[in-house]
């Protein structure tokens, strides 16, 4: 690791303005980012810290939403989530291990849009909106390829605002070495329909599964989904599986979190 | 009811109080006054020729205080190779140089080809990265079929090809074989791969070279299952410094399964370079470097046929394997393939006719080696799959098809047509113990309770064989082992009665610290908690070749009870002069010395005071002191041998493999700690589910490791592995060495993977996948998946 300097700000402005000072990135739990550095191929000069942000802490409901801050962990979520909106909640929960769940946080996840991470998915598969520090950016603008997001330069995530489904469910299948999503789906159900999107499967990061949407829409029941499937063309090919399994997991994965969700 | 802490006590491990509590100490504990830090830079590419390396920048960076390069050691020898196979034509293998630093060219990535000395690791880091390098890439070999072609690319330019050797076994036998397979009535063949695995043990290697200017001696503390071969190879091939100048100590060691065997050129660097800069010199591989410098395991590709007769039994096994070396020859690479190999080729069976052909092939990649089992796995595997297809295309019951080829328990001592005579063993007693306990009657019904649920059960098999306690010496020396194969063991009795054993074998997870002084107070009568056992220093254990090959209780145990015999025979001895009787008249028993007949006694600790305060001592017949080394070459190998039953339930829609239960039945001959000796079954167990179903190591055609990290490469974790039943009351005690006992380090390792395969297989077969004759290891979801549906 280089040497940096480490900056913990107190308030969204102080950490806008850090960040305006030369080589600077946000660090949130540093699950990613500490890694990176470690391995040298990330060499910030300057580390703010969005911690100590008490505005960027937390989940809160505010009627048929759940605001949580971009600075939560993984495990507070899991905890604090449930009885509100268990689906995202559980989500949470199955991210990494209990370690990562105490450090790892949504904004972080976010924000990095790992093409096989699980918040991704949960916040394209509400439509939830992503609140920075200049403006609110819908989910399904936000996520734009692997790694690429609609962040600016110096943007930071303070939260994000979950419409609360009626039923959701995550079907995660572990990619067996670093279990994250080998792919995962999550399925949200809304009084104006029902929402499915897919992690972990394709070289552009999370997808929305229009198909699926329309037939679960009209029926929502693992059985109305049976006959479709995602073609494998840019799914992602690696030592764990290849574009066709992942096709095929799509409409299992697909087909499990409608079953866990009804 | 075994002697509390004596042989056949289920004993706490003593060593597990600091080890759990983090109170061991491990190498990379060992901080020395005024120590550098020593960062290697490594090749990203496969291949390459090194055109210029210019340090002079990183040179001036801050704190560093010297770039060393391959011309620095001009001086050295290579990292030698420690076992010389001789092909089927009677030629010695093709060895390359193997030099500390990469001389001319880059061979695989992960080889060192700088070497920056700092004060910080930091700034070692920091200087790295700012040496120039100018490497002209060259086609990288990986294949090993390929490389075998004529006109390959070769890995090093002065050999005549990428062949290492050509080996055949028994090359005597092949014209014999091929007449059998001509007449046989039914052939059944398999072609397999045997996945290449990185060993992973929880502590990365670390080097800490020192230098003592005042009287010119080395000392290098290193992560090693075997301290003096170290000092052996290190001090005479590569540094040429003498023995009595040159220290090894491995201290607690983190687990090696094979890794750690072998003398690698970080810690002939920290050695030398601690005599140049006259400061300590320290290296600590992270786990990226790990995965590209630690010697890897396996990587086999097969065929195998098996000739049988119209009644089904075996009459000839063929086999050609190409054996993966990487880019240069690790300690022991020669022989992993071909003697550890070839010579278990003939499993728990009779057949009488064997011939075996392993081509040994240089590639781009990170040197292969012994890995927990090393060859005995690799054998294992062809033939417990090739049954248990072979029962498939006849039909036939896999148990009974075993069953009805079995060495049969009358039959022993067994010459088996690869060269070994097995000792003992009751293979159908394992069998029988394995179905019982894997309630094997009632499988059906459990699948069809699986079925019910839309899962797919099975239940596989695998009988195994290994050759452990290697090795006899003369024997291993007419094979090509540079080196013998004995143990030693001093046992020093103090003053007062308690007893320090100094012991040649090395403890790096094993548990000796328990296993060895329960040995010893058995044989004395004393509590164990007045016996410590020493190892890992070569300053004070007698000259031993360390733990592999699961040798430790069979050929360092046999060199305890050699030395503590002798112990034994001088106290009696003193104990016959305080008593005033003869020596053939004293009984040793409960540490208590008596006269047979009689009511007079002495306690032991009444003479080990005798022999060091010898007032009252027949000092014109007997030395003072109580203290006496032993060495021991063992006359055989052990033959552990044991039955394997797998039970998985498979889903159909992902392909993901449940393991629901796993019984190992072993014959491990006597059994010293049950508690250990379980222990040692499970940790093996993991491995080998670890390489059946999780565990692979990938490099792409560029020679990439695509498996680089724990994001790509599947350790097995605890929910991976469960469902144990493990037994060990099936004993036929090895006839050649004092405590008959067998080994059991690597059984787990060398038996699950078979098992798990065949249950996969057999889950596939009941369900109607009949077409899915085979799937290469591992089986992960997506294999599994993609053979059901192709
Ligand atoms: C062993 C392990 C297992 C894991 N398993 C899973 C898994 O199963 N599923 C899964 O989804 N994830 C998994 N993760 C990832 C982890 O859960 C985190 O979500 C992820 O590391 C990013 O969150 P973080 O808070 O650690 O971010 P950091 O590492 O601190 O930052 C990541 C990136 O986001 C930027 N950033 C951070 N916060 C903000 C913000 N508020 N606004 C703008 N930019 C920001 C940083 O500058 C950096 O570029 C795993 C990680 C590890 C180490």
């Amino acid at each position: 690791m280089h040497n940096f300097e480490f900056v913990k700000p107190a308030s969204v402005a102080d950490a806008v303005a850090a960040l305006g000072r030369g080589e600077a990135q946000p660090l949130s739990g540093g699950q990613t980012l500490i890694p990176s550095m470690k391995a040298r191929l990330n060499a910030p000069e300057i580390l703010v810290s969005l911690t100590g942000i008490t505005e960027m802490q937390g989940v809160s409901r505010d009627g048929d939403s759940l605001t949580i801050g971009a600075a939560t962990t993984h495990a507070t979520v899991a905890r604090d989530a449930a009885s509100d909106f268990p689906g995202l909640a559980a989500l949470a929960g199955q991210i990494g291990d209990p370690a990562v769940r105490n450090r790892g946080t949504l904004g972080g996840s976010v924000a990095n849009n790992d093409p096989s991470a699980c918040y991704p998915a949960a916040v394209l598969g509400t439509g939830a909106t992503i609140v920075t520090n200049t403006r609110e950016i819908a989910a399904d603008d936000f996520f734009q390829g692997m790694f690429t997001t609609a962040l600016d330069e110096g943007e930071i995530i303070t939260g994000v605002r979950f419409p609360i489904a009626q039923a959701s469910a995550y079907a995660k299948f572990l990619q067996p070495a670093s279990r994250f999503a080998l792919t995962g789906v999550f399925v949200a159900k809304y009084a104006s329909g029902v929402r499915v999107a897919v992690t972990g499967a394709s070289e552009n990061g999370v997808f929305r599964w229009a198909e699926a949407e329309a037939a679960l829409s009209a029926q929502f029941d693992a059985e109305a989904v049976a006959g479709l499937s995602v073609s494998p063309h840019e799914m992602i090919s690696d030592l764990h599986g290849t574009p066709e399994y992942r096709a095929h997991l799509v409409r299992v994965m697909n087909q499990r979190g409608v079953r866990a969700a009804s | 009811m075994p002697k509390d802490d004596g042989i056949g006590a289920s004993s706490k491990r003593r060593e597990d109080l600091r080890f759990l509590t983090g109170n061991g100490k491990y190498t990379d504990d060992i901080n020395l006054r005024g120590q550098t830090y020593v960062h290697f830079l490594r090749s990203d590419l496969a291949h390459g020729r090194i055109n210029s390396i210019d340090t002079a920048a990183a040179e001036a960076m801050p704190g560093v205080l010297k770039v060393f390069t391959a011309a620095d050691f001009a001086s050295a020898g290579g990292i030698p190779c420690g076992w010389q196979v001789t092909d089927r034509f009677g030629e010695v293998m093709q060895e390359p140089k193997h030099p500390i630093l990469a001389e001319g060219k880059v061979r695989h990535v992960g080889d060192p080809i700088a070497a920056v000395v700092a004060e910080t690791y930091e700034q070692a880091r920091d200087a790295a990265e700012a040496i120039d390098l100018d490497i002209e890439e060259l086609e990288p070999v990986v294949d090993m079929v390929k490389a075998l072609a004529p006109g390959a690319t070769k890995v090093h330019d002065d050999l005549t090809s990428n062949l290492c050797y050509d080996w055949g076994f028994v090359e005597d036998n092949k014209d014999a074989v091929n007449a059998a397979f001509e007449s046989a009535a039914h052939v059944v063949s398999l072609e397999l791969t045997n996945n290449r695995l990185v060993a992973n043990p929880m502590e990365p290697r670390v080097a800490v070279g020192d230098y003592d200017p005042w009287n010119d001696s080395h000392t290098l503390y290193t992560t090693s299952q075997n301290p003096h071969v170290i000092r052996l190879l290190m001090g005479a091939f590569v540094l040429n410094i003498p023995e009595h100048k040159l220290r090894v100590v491995a201290p607690d060691v983190g687990g090696g399964f094979g890794s750690k065997i072998y003398h690698y050129a970080e810690e002939a660097f920290c050695t030398f370079a601690a005599k140049v800069l006259k400061r300590p010199v320290k290296w600590t591989s992270s786990r990226s470097e790990a995965f590209i410098s630690d010697a890897h395991g396996r990587d086999h590709k097969t065929k195998i046929e098996l000739a049988l007769d119209a009644d089904h039994n075996f009459m000839a096994i063929r086999t050609e394997t190409y054996a993966n070396m990487g880019a240069y020859l690790s300690t022991f690479a020669p022989s992993i393939p071909t003697w550890l190999h070839g010579t278990l080729m003939a499993g728990n069976y009779r057949t009488p006719l064997i011939y075996v052909n392993v081509k040994a092939v240089f590639t781009n990649t990170v040197p292969v080696d012994a890995y927990r089992g090393a060859g005995r796995p690799e054998a294992t595997f062809q033939i417990e799959r090739l049954v248990d297809k072979a029962a498939r295309e006849l039909g036939v019951d896999p148990i009974e098809l075993r069953r009805k080829n079995f060495i049969k328990a009358d039959q022993f001592p067994y010459q088996t047509p690869v060269a070994v005579v097995y000792d003992t063993g009751n293979y159908d007693a394992t069998m029988d113990k394995m179905l019982e306990l894997a309630d094997y009657a009632n499988f059906e019904s459990r699948h069809a309770e699986s079925a019910a649920r839309g899962k797919l059960r099975g239940f596989g098999i695998a009988h195994y064989i290994e050759a452990c306690g290697i090795a006899p010496s003369n024997l291993v020396g007419q094979l090509g082992a540079r080196a013998g194969l004995y143990e030693s063991a001093s046992v020093r009795v103090n003053a007062t009665g308690s007893i320090s054993v100094y012991t040649g074998s090395h403890s790096h997870g094993q548990g000796h610290e328990t296993t060895f002084a329960q040995v010893v107070a058995e044989m004395i009568g004393v509590d164990a908690s007045s016996i410590e056992i020493h190892h890992g220093d070569t300053s004070n254990t007698p000259m031993g070749m360390g733990t592999y090959g699961s040798r430790s209780l069979a050929v360092g145990g046999s060199a305890i009870v050699k030395a503590t015999n002798k112990v034994i025979d001088k106290a009696k001895k003193i104990a016959a002069h305080l008593l005033e009787a003869a020596p053939e008249d004293i009984e040793l028993k409960d540490g208590k010395f008596s006269v047979a007949g009689t009511d007079k006694s002495v306690d032991w600790s009444g003479v080990t005071l005798a022999a060091y305060v010898p007032h009252n001592y027949p000092l014109e017949d007997l030395e003072p002191g109580l203290e006496e080394t032993a060495f021991y070459d063992p006359s055989n190998f052990t033959f552990p041998s044991g039955a394997y039953g797998c039970e998985i339930e498979l889903d159909p829609e992902t392909g993901k493999i449940d393991i629901l239960r796993f019984i190992a039945a072993d014959d491990f001959g006597n059994i010293v700690n049950p508690m250990i000796v379980e222990g040692q079954v499970h940790g093996g167990l993991a491995q080998g589910i670890g390489q059946a179903l999780l565990e692979n190591c990938v490099y792409d055609d560029q020679g990439q490791l695509l498996s680089g990290s724990y994001m790509d490469y599947t350790m097995p974790r605890a929910d991976d592995v469960r469902g144990f039943t493990v037994d060990h009351s099936c004993i036929t005690p090895c006839t050649h060495n004092p405590l008959g006992v067998k080994g059991c380090g690597e059984a787990g390792a060398i038996g699950s993977p078979p098992a798990v395969v065949n249950a996969a297989i057999d889950a596939l077969h009941r369900a109607g996948h009949t077409h899915v004759t085979h799937i290469d290891m591992p089986l992960t979801p997506s294999r599994v998946w993609a053979a059901m549906n192709r």
